[in-house]
C-alpha cells in the first residue's frame, strides 16, 4: 500500500480542546526502553542483527552495558526526580533479568511491549506469527509483573502490514509507533480502539547519540527547548512530551548528570503532568478520543 | 519472504545472559570494592600506538582509522603514523605532569618498527597491553583456530620480548574478537582483556583454560569517538570527560570504588590544537582528592584482592 491508513487529518488548530488532569499544561512521560539483544539470533531474511560479523563483541557489550550498569543509574536519577517510567520491555527481559523488572514494577512503572527480544524482527511474520509474538507478551508481562499489556511500540521498529491491526484486536490501547503528532490521536483499526500516544524520535537518545553524534550537554539543552515550547503551547491545548531512552546511551556516566539536569528542570515546572504511557491513553480514550474522530477529515485518495 | 516457525523458538531464554563467558551481575547488587589507601577513583589511562599497512585489506570490516582513498592512501597512513612519531610524546608530558603512568595498548608491528618508541614507553613505567599484531589483523569468526592462536602467540612474543613485560593485557583490534578468542588469550598466559564495554568495573570471564577477566575499556567516550566521528570540539571533549569523573567520583562516595578509563589515540588527541582538552581534563581529575592514576594489572590485581574469598 501506498498509504497505511491509519489516520485521518486533522489540522494543529482545529482540534478540541484538550485538558490534562489538574489542568496541566503537558502530560510528560519518561519511556526507557529495556532491551535484551541476543549474541547470536536467528537471521532475519531482511535485517542482519548486527553490524559486525558473530560474535559482534563491541556492539553486544555495549548493550548489555544498559543493563548492568546504565539502567540503575537511570533509575536513582528518575527516583530523584519523583518521575515513573513507562518500560518499553522487551519481554524476555523478564525471564533474564528479573532483578530490574522487579525493581521497576516496585516503582509503580509501567510495562509496555516492545516484542521479545530486540533482535527478533516482525517484518516477513504471518498473521498467525505474529499473533503469537504479542500473546507472548501479553502473558508474559502479566506472570512476571501482574500487569495487563496496554501499551506496544515494535521491536526495533519493524512491522508488517497488520501490526497495528493485531495489536488492537488483542487488547490493547496504546501504541509508540507513529510520529505524526504532539498530542494522542485515534488510530484507524480493524478491530478495537487504539490510540497514538506521542513518543518522540527526535527526543530518542539512539537517534540523539547514535545518529546525530550530539554532546551530553546539547541534548540537555534540546529536551529543554522541546518541553519550553510543548508547555508554552500547552497552556490552550494540552500537548504531550515523552523522552524514550536507552540506559546504555543515556547512562553513561558522562551523560547522565546533563540528562538529570534537564529532567529535573521539567519535572520541576507547575503544570506539568508527571504521567505513563498508560494514564495518558486512558485520559484521552475517556474523553477525547470521540471527539478528535469525529472532527478529523478523510484524507483524499492519492493521484 | 518467509520466516520459518523456529524464529519464534527461544532456545537461550533463561535465566541470565544468552551464553556463557560471564555471568550476569548488575553493578549495583555488588560488594563495593575498597581500592589502595582509600583512593575513590581509579584513573587508567590507555593510549593505543597503532599501525595501519598502506596495503590494508579491511577484512572482515575497516577498523577505525583504517585507510580510505584509493592505494596508496598516503594521506591517512602519515596520519596515524603522525600518533606514534609526535603525538605519543604530547600525551607522555601531559601525564609526566600529573606522575599519570600510562597502560600503553600496542600493536606488535609498532615494537618491531619503532623499537624506541616502546622503549621510551618502558622507560616511563608503562605498562604494555597487547593490540594485536596491526590493525589489518583483525580477530574475528571467519579465521582459522589455528591462525588466530598463531597471531596471538606471535603479537605476545614479540611484545613480551620488546618490553620484558609479561604482558598480562589485551585489546583486540578494533575490540573485535572470534569465538575463540578469549580461549586462546587465556592459554597464552592473558589475565584481562579490553573488548567488553558492558561495565564500569572489572569482572570475571569464563575461558577454556581458567578465568580471565575484562576491564572497562570504553569506547563511546574515546578520543576517536568524540571528536573524529562526532566531530565535537576540543572543549566538549573535555567536559565529557569531566562530566564522566564527576558522575563516577560521586558514586564512589557510597557504591565503592569506581575506575575511569581514558582511551587514547594519539594521531587524534596528540595534535597541537587538541591535546590542551586532555591537560584540562588531567588538571580537573587530578585536583581531586582520592584519586589512583594506576596501570590495568594494579587496578585488576586490587578489584582481585577486593572480592569476597
Amino acid at each position: 500500500m501506498r498509504d497505511p491508513g491509519l489516520y485521518d487529518y486533522l489540522a494543529y488548530d482545529q482540534r478540541p480542546r484538550i485538558r490534562w488532569p489538574g489542568g496541566a499544561r503537558v502530560a510528560f512521560w519518561v519511556a526507557p526502553n529495556i532491551e535484551f539483544y541476543e549474541i547470536d539470533p536467528p537471521r532475519n531474511p531482511a535485517r542482519a542483527a548486527w553490524a559486525r560479523p558473530t560474535p559482534d563483541v563491541l556492539n553486544y557489550s555495549y548493550r548489555d552495558y544498559g543493563n548492568r550498569v546504565g539502567f540503575m543509574r537511570l533509575f536513582e536519577a528518575m527516583e530523584r526526580c519523583s518521575m515513573r517510567g513507562s518500560v518499553s520491555l522487551n519481554v524476555a527481559v523478564c525471564e533474564h533479568h528479573p532483578e530490574v523488572i522487579r525493581a521497576c514494577a516496585d516503582a509503580g512503572w509501567e510495562f509496555y511491549s516492545h516484542g521479545t527480544y530486540n533482535t527478533r524482527y516482525l517484518m516477513g511474520m504471518t498473521e498467525a506469527q505474529e499473533r503469537l509474538v504479542i500473546q507472548d507478551s501479553i502473558d508474559t508481562i502479566h506472570k512476571h509483573t501482574g500487569q495487563k499489556l496496554d501499551g506496544w511500540l515494535a521491536p526495533a521498529l519493524t512491522y508488517t502490514d497488520n501490526t497495528l491491526d493485531l495489536v488492537a484486536e488483542m487488547g490493547l490501547s496504546y501504541v509508540c509507533d507513529l510520529f505524526h503528532d504532539d498530542q494522542p490521536g485515534p488510530v484507524k483499526v480493524k478491530r478495537g480502539r487504539l490510540t497514538s500516544v506521542p513518543y518522540s524520535l527526535e527526543m530518542n537518545d539512539v537517534i540523539v547519540y547514535n545518529v546525530n553524534l550530539v554532546s551530553p550537554r546539547r541534548y540537555a539543552d534540546i529536551l529543554k527547548r522541546q518541553f519550553d515550547r510543548l508547555y508554552a503551547e500547552g497552556e490552550h491545548s494540552g500537548t504531550v512530551m515523552c523522552i524514550p531512552l536507552h540506559p546504555y546511551l543515556v547512562g553513561q556516566p558522562y551523560r547522565m548528570a546533563a540528562f538529570e539536569e534537564a529532567l529535573s528542570y521539567i519535572t520541576g515546572h507547575d503544570g506539568v503532568w508527571l504521567a505513563t504511557g498508560r494514564e495518558i491513553a486512558q485520559h484521552f480514550n475517556d474523553h477525547y478520543y470521540d471527539a478528535f474522530a469525529t472532527a478529523s477529515l478523510p484524507v483524499g485518495e492519492a493521484p | 519472504m518467509t520466516i520459518p516457525d523456529d524464529y519464534l523458538q527461544y532456545a537461550r531464554r533463561r535465566y541470565g545472559m544468552d551464553h556463557d563467558r560471564y555471568d550476569w551481575s548488575m553493578l549495583s547488587a555488588r560488594k563495593p570494592v575498597a581500592w589502595p589507601n582509600a583512593a575513590r577513583v581509579a584513573l587508567w589511562v590507555v593510549p593505543a600506538l597503532e599501525w595501519f599497512p598502506l596495503d590494508m585489506q579491511g577484512k572482515p570490516f575497516k577498523p577505525p582509522g583504517a585507510m580510505q582513498t584509493a592505494y596508496p592512501d598516503l594521506r591517512h597512513y602519515t596520519l596515524r603514523d603522525y600518533g606514534n612519531r609526535v603525538g605519543i610524546f604530547r600525551i607522555m608530558q601531559a601525564l609526566e605532569r600529573h606522575g599519570i603512568r600510562a597502560s600503553v595498548a600496542v600493536n606488535a608491528a609498532v615494537a618491531i618498527r619503532y623499537p624506541s618508541l616502546l622503549k621510551a614507553c618502558v622507560a616511563r613505567h608503562w605498562e604494555v597491553i597487547a593490540n594485536g599484531q596491526d590493525m589489518d589483523h583483525l580477530h574475528h569468526g571467519g579465521l582459522a583456530q589455528e591462525t588466530e592462536k598463531a597471531l596471538v602467540a606471535n603479537t605476545l612474543q614479540t611484545l613480551r620480548a620488546a618490553s620484558g613485560q609479561p604482558v598480562r593485557g589485551w585489546l583486540s583490534p578494533a575490540k573485535s574478537e572470534s569465538a575463540a578468542t578469549l580461549d586462546l588469550l587465556r592459554e597464552a598466559g592473558v589475565d584481562y582483556v579490553c573488548d567488553w564495554v558492558n561495565d564500569d568495573m572489572p569482572y570475571p570471564m569464563r575461558a577454556a583454560g581458567g578465568t580471565l577477566h575484562a576491564m572497562p575499556h570504553p569506547v563511546d567516550i574515546d578520543d576517536y569517538t568524540i571528536l573524529v566521528q562526532n566531530h565535537h570540539t576540543e572543549d566538549d571533549f573535555r567536559d565529557q570527560l569531566c562530566d564522566q569523573f564527576d558522575v563516577l567520583y560521586r558514586e564512589s562516595q557510597t557504591q565503592g570504588g569506581r575506575v575511569m578509563a581514558i582511551s587514547l589515540h594519539p594521531w587524534v588527541i596528540g595534535q597541537p590544537y587538541r591535546i590542551r582538552a586532555l591537560e584540562e581534563a588531567l588538571a580537573h581529575i587530578m585536583g581531586h582528592a582520592g584519586v589512583w592514576a594506576a596501570t590495568g594489572s594494579e587496578i585488576l590485581d586490587a578489584w582481585t584482592a577486593a572480592q569476597p574469598s
